[in-house]
């Protein structure tokens, strides 16, 4: 199995530091931390609501490729997973 | 989006929500710091809001937008209600935080703590120049922080240490952050006092000297290449040896809210003693208009108000002419650029207090003794106001 393959059946979740919640004031999806807050862009959001540390990987790519109609988002996600983890908001 | 309305200065500056909510629930306090940051004449503040108040408050401040709650004081857990107002506080769905010395942080009240939904704890060190030899000798402070951070631990909150450095304090760098790695803290914050209030009348004797810095600063970054991941540390300078202010709150009125204990609104902690301005009381005005239509809140929001050099200064964006407060105490306008700038016509004040830090507490001419903050001492600094009646 490639790495990639792998990667696509982990089920990554929000790291324990964090709470993720939406923000109606702000109209976005906000993580917030002690004393801190991350705004996250209307993609981001997307993304982050629907880890739960249940689905894998490829379960959100399927979902968000079918709430926005779209293909080919893999990249994409794979690349914000890439930020979000490296700056701690989740853990693979 | 109603664009077509906006004037550009509007596109500009967008006000936006108060993000973040300092409830201060109380002056009461068991320490004496010397570099509190509690305003002088605190022993003239009127009563403190009560618990309804409180609720209503928290209320108000999170339908404006507020995601951010500390709780702060004086140390907030002399309130009884802490805890019904971490609970409203969680209901609301805020990130709560409590800002604590530990004292009175006892095995039950970090239960029905953490029950009412209390997010995170930062903890911080004590009067460290007063107990500065039982503070290096790990003996009575030690066995106070050792049992505030095994209940930090015991609940689940992560570990974020703060420690006030300053003169008296900063040659001991090495042993406060190993402190901080005994009690398992994640974060240190190595804050330098900043110099106001309490800290601004005992400057003299709290400033380190630039080899002090230097040294302290080596020194943490060596921890911070042996310890890793294991303990992130934060080092704070005092902003006297920059050149440049810092943007004092991210902008006037712009994220930062405080309520002090009897009420007063203010967009930051130690804002009040602007008098010329009349901040407006949670008790007579609801969050959303203080924020967006008091007269105290959009005075030195943005850059209109800025006088020379900040006016056609290039950076005036980046710093928004540093802190009013301090503008206000070393040049006597608060709408003068903070001195911290080496553009400003009063740096002299700056150079000059800077200069007296280089110089051994042994060979100054003259030495203050510190200013402990206890009501005695406020009341003192600060005769009572003709129109209220002494407490």
């Amino acid at each position: 199995m490639s790495d990639e393959s792998a990667r696509l059946q982990t089920t990554p979740r929000v790291a324990p530091m964090f709470r993720l919640q939406w923000e109606e004031v702000q109209q976005s999806w906000v993580l917030l931390y002690p004393e801190g807050m991350v705004k996250l862009n209307g993609s981001a959001g997307e993304i982050m609501q629907r880890i739960d540390g249940k689905k894998t990987v490829a379960q959100l790519i399927e979902e968000l490729e079918t709430a926005f109609d779209a293909t080919g988002l893999q990249a994409d996600v794979l690349a914000f997973l890439d930020i979000a983890i490296a700056q701690g908001w989740v853990k693979p | 989006m109603t664009t077509d309305t906006q004037t550009p200065a509007a596109i500009d500056s967008p006000i936006g929500p108060p993000l973040w909510l300092l409830a201060e629930v109380t002056y009461a306090c068991p320490l004496h710091c010397v570099f509190c940051f509690n305003p002088v004449d605190y022993a003239h503040s009127g009563p403190e809001l009560s618990t309804a108040d409180w609720i209503r408050v928290l209320g108000e401040a999170r339908a404006a937008g507020s995601v951010q709650c500390g709780f702060s004081g004086g140390e907030p857990l002399v309130r009884d209600d802490l805890e019904i107002l971490v609970a409203e506080a969680h209901r609301l769905g805020f990130y709560t935080n409590l800002l604590t010395s530990g004292i009175g942080f006892t095995p039950e009240r970090a239960k029905a703590l953490k029950d009412a939904g209390l997010d995170h704890v930062q903890l911080s060190f004590q009067d460290s120049t007063r107990e500065l030899n039982d503070f290096l000798s790990h003996t009575k402070t030690f066995a106070l922080k050792r049992k505030a951070a095994d209940l930090i631990q015991a609940n689940g909150w992560p570990m974020v240490l703060n420690c006030v450095v300053h003169r008296l304090n900063i040659d001991y760098i090495d042993k406060i952050i190993e402190l901080a790695v005994e009690l398992g803290a994640e974060y240190l914050e190595l804050a330098n006092s900043q110099y106001y209030s309490w800290a601004q009348i005992n400057r003299d004797g709290l400033m380190p000297s630039r080899e002090q810095l230097e040294r302290a600063e080596r020194i943490t970054q060596e921890y911070r290449e042996k310890l890793g991941d294991k303990l992130r540390i934060f080092f704070v300078v005092p902003d006297y040896y920059e050149t440049r202010p810092k943007k004092c709150m991210n902008g006037w009125g712009n994220i930062f809210l405080t309520i002090t204990p009897d009420g007063s609104a203010l967009p930051c902690h130690t804002a009040k003693m602007i008098k010329h301005l009349d901040f407006p009381s949670v008790k007579t005005m609801d969050i959303k208009s203080i924020w967006y239509d008091s007269h105290a809140f959009n005075h030195y929001r943005g850059d209109a108000w800025m006088k020379e050099p900040c006016k056609t200064c290039p950076e005036k964006a980046k710093d928004l002419g540093g802190c009013r407060c301090q503008a206000l105490m070393l040049t006597g306008d608060a709408a003068n650029a903070d001195p911290v700038c080496d553009k400003s016509e009063h740096h002299q004040v700056v150079i000059d207090a800077v200069a007296l830090a280089q110089i051994p507490d042994a060979q100054r001419v003259q030495t203050k003794p510190l200013v402990f903050r206890d009501p005695i001492n406020s009341r003192k600094l600060s005769p009572a106001p003709a129109d209220t009646t002494p407490a």
